[in-house]
C-alpha cells in the first residue's frame, strides 16, 4: 500500500523533476540563448520578477473564465431541464446548439469583437465552448432516469416537481458533473482563444495577451512565464471541479469509487 | 383440477371476498401488438396468485395494469375499495443509488407528505421485518444483491399495501438466495395478510408459493388455466416431497405445455 502510494505520487515528481534537469542542463551546456529557449531556472525568475504584470492578467484570465463557467453551468442546465419537460423546444433547438458547437470558436471571434467590447468578446468565447458539453450531458442524464423508478413515482403519484427534484436531478448529477468537467476546461480554452484574437486587434491584459505581446518584444522568457501561469489555471479548474465531483459522488457512484482488488 | 375458465373453482379460499377483478380485459400497444385478450380474472383478499407463462404472455401486462401505470383499451379493471394501497417489486432492486437504506424505503411515505421524523417508525418496521433493522444508513452499493432485494421488498411493504404486485422479482438472484427469500416472502405475507400478485415462470416455485396458479398462453396474452394448491402457508421445505406438491407441479407443467403448444400450432398454421 505504502509502496503504492509512493509510486503514485514520487514517480511523476521524479519524472517532471528529471525532464526539467534535463531541459537546464541542454540549454546551459550547449548556451542556447535565451531568446531562443529560456532555461526553466530563468522561467522560474521572470515569473517571480515579473509578478505584479502576470498577476494582474492571471486575474483577469481567471474572472473571465470562472464568469463564462458559472454562466454555462446555469444556462446549460437550465436549459437541458427545459429540453427534459418539453419535447419539442429540444427538437426546435438542440441544431443551434449543435451549430454553436461545431464552429470552431476562433472563426466567431473577430465577428464577435464587431458587436462587443473586447473584454465582452473573450467573456462570450469561452462561453459558447464551456456551454454545449455541460448542455448535452446534462440533458442524456435528465434522460437516462431507469423506468421503474419512474413507474414507481408514477404508482405513488409523486407530481412532477417532486419526480424532478427527487428523482430526475440525482440521476442526472453525475452526468452533469461530468459535463461541467469537460466545460472547465474549454472554458479557459475559449478565454484563451478569444484573448488572442482579442490581442490582436490591439485591446485586453489577460494571460493570452502577455504571450502575444512577449511574442513583439522577443521576451520569451515571460512568454513561458505566462504559459505556466495557463496551465496551472487549466490543473487548477480541473482539481477544483474533480474535487466537487469527488465531494458529490463519493458515497453512492462507480464513477468516484475505487475497485477493490 | 384445472378449471375451465368459466367455472369459478371452488376450494379453500374460494369463499375469500375479492379484492380487485378484471372483466374482458383487452391491452393493445400503440404499435398494434395485442398484449392481452379477453381476460377475466380475480384477486381474492389475502391469496398469494401466481401468474404462469412463457415470455411475451402479458404476465407483466396485467401487473402494470393492477398498479395503474397503464390502462386497458377493453375491459375494465374493478376495485372492491377505491383507496387502495399498492407495493410494486420489480425484478431488479430498482433502488436510488443515491440516498441511503433509509431513503429508499421512506420514499413512498416521502411522497405521502410523511416527514423523516413521522416515518422512522414505519421505515425501521418495514427493515426490521425484511431482517435488515441494522443497516438503514448503508447506500445500496454496499449490499449484496439478495440485500438489495430486501430494501425493495420493504419499500414495497412500508405503506402496508393490501395488494402487493411483484414482477418475477428474484430471477436475477442465485437459487440458494432465492430459496430464502422466497420463504421470507411467504412468511412476511402471512404475518401481514397482504394479498400478493407474483409473476414468475418457474412452475415449481410457482407451486410452492401459491395457493393459486393462473397460466397464461402468449400472442395474444391470455388466460388458459387456473390452478389451486390446497394446502396452508407457510410451507415448509418438506412439502415439497408430498404427493400434492409433484401432483400439482406435473399439472401446471401440462398446462404450460398446452399453453406454449397453442402458440407453436398458431406459428405453424
Amino acid at each position: 500500500m505504502n509502496q503504492r502510494k509512493l509510486q503514485r505520487y514520487a514517480l511523476p515528481a521524479f519524472a517532471l523533476l528529471a525532464a526539467l534537469a534535463g531541459w537546464e542542463a541542454v540549454v546551459r551546456i550547449n548556451q542556447i540563448e535565451p531568446v531562443i529557449l529560456p532555461a526553466p531556472s530563468l522561467v522560474l525568475k521572470t515569473l517571480i520578477g515579473d509578478w505584479p504584470v502576470l498577476f494582474r492578467s492571471l486575474v483577469v484570465t481567471l474572472t473571465i473564465t470562472l464568469q463564462a463557467l458559472v454562466a454555462a453551468t446555469l444556462g446549460g442546465a437550465l436549459i437541458a431541464l427545459v429540453f427534459a419537460r418539453f419535447r419539442w423546444i429540444e427538437e426546435a433547438f438542440f441544431p443551434f446548439a449543435v451549430i454553436m458547437q461545431v464552429t470552431p470558436v476562433i472563426s466567431i471571434a473577430p465577428l464577435l469583437l464587431v458587436y462587443l467590447s473586447s473584454g465582452g468578446a473573450v467573456l462570450v468565447c469561452s462561453f459558447l465552448v464551456a456551454f454545449f458539453p455541460i448542455l448535452s450531458n446534462t440533458a442524456l442524464g435528465l434522460s437516462s432516469v431507469d423506468h421503474n423508478l419512474l413507474d414507481l413515482f408514477q404508482m405513488y403519484r409523486a407530481s412532477r416537481g417532486r419526480q424532478l427534484l427527487w428523482l430526475r436531478l440525482p440521476s442526472a448529477l453525475p452526468y452533469f458533473l461530468g459535463g461541467l468537467r469537460i466545460g472547465g476546461g474549454l472554458a479557459l480554452i475559449g478565454a484563451i482563444v478569444a484573448e488572442i484574437a482579442a490581442g490582436s486587434a490591439g485591446q485586453g491584459s489577460g494571460l493570452a495577451f502577455r504571450i502575444i505581446e512577449s511574442g513583439y518584444r522577443l521576451n520569451i522568457p515571460r512568454m513561458f512565464a505566462a504559459l505556466v501561469l495557463i496551465s496551472l489555471t487549466g490543473i487548477f479548474i480541473y482539481l477544483v471541479l474533480s474535487a466537487l465531483s469527488f465531494l458529490l459522488l463519493h458515497r453512492w457512484h462507480d464513477s468516484a469509487r475505487s475497485r477493490e482488488t | 383440477m384445472v378449471a375451465p375458465l368459466a367455472q369459478s373453482a371452488p376450494a379453500s379460499q374460494g369463499s375469500a371476498p375479492r379484492l380487485v377483478w378484471l372483466e374482458e380485459v383487452g391491452k393493445t400497444f400503440a404499435n398494434g401488438t395485442v398484449a392481452l385478450t379477453g381476460v377475466d380474472m380475480e384477486v381474492r383478499r389475502g391469496e398469494f396468485l401466481s401468474l404462469l407463462g412463457p415470455s411475451g404472455c402479458g404476465k407483466s401486462t396485467i401487473l402494470r395494469l393492477l398498479a395503474g401505470l397503464t390502462g386497458p383499451t377493453r375491459g375494465g379493471i374493478n376495485w372492491s375499495e377505491q383507496e387502495h394501497e399498492l407495493g410494486f417489486v420489480f425484478q431488479e432492486p430498482t433502488l436510488m443509488p443515491w440516498t441511503s437504506v433509509f431513503g429508499n424505503v421512506w420514499l413512498p411515505l416521502r411522497l405521502k407528505g410523511q416527514s423523516r421524523t413521522v416515518a422512522r417508525p414505519a421505515v425501521m418496521e418495514a427493515l426490521e421485518k425484511v431482517g435488515l433493522a441494522g443497516f438503514a444508513n448503508a447506500y445500496p452499493r454496499e449490499l449484496s444483491g439478495g440485500m438489495k432485494m430486501r430494501v425493495s421488498i420493504a419499500r414495497a411493504l412500508v405503506t402496508r399495501p393490501a395488494l402487493l404486485l411483484m414482477d418475477e422479482p428474484f430471477a436475477a438472484l442465485d437459487e440458494i438466495t432465492r430459496n430464502k427469500l422466497n420463504d421470507d416472502l411467504v412468511a412476511l405475507k402471512c404475518e401481514l395478510g397482504a394479498t400478493v400478485v407474483f409473476v414468475t415462470h418457474s412452475v415449481y416455485e410457482s407451486v410452492y408459493l401459491s395457493d393459486r396458479i393462473v397460466v397464461m398462453a402468449p400472442r395474444p396474452g391470455r388466460i388458459v388455466a387456473e390452478i389451486e394448491i390446497d394446502a396452508p402457508l407457510p410451507r415448509s421445505e418438506e412439502f415439497r416431497l408430498e404427493p400434492l406438491y409433484v401432483e400439482r407441479c406435473r399439472e401446471t407443467s401440462a398446462a404450460l405445455h398446452r399453453a406454449m403448444s397453442l402458440e407453436a400450432g398458431r406459428v405453424a398454421s
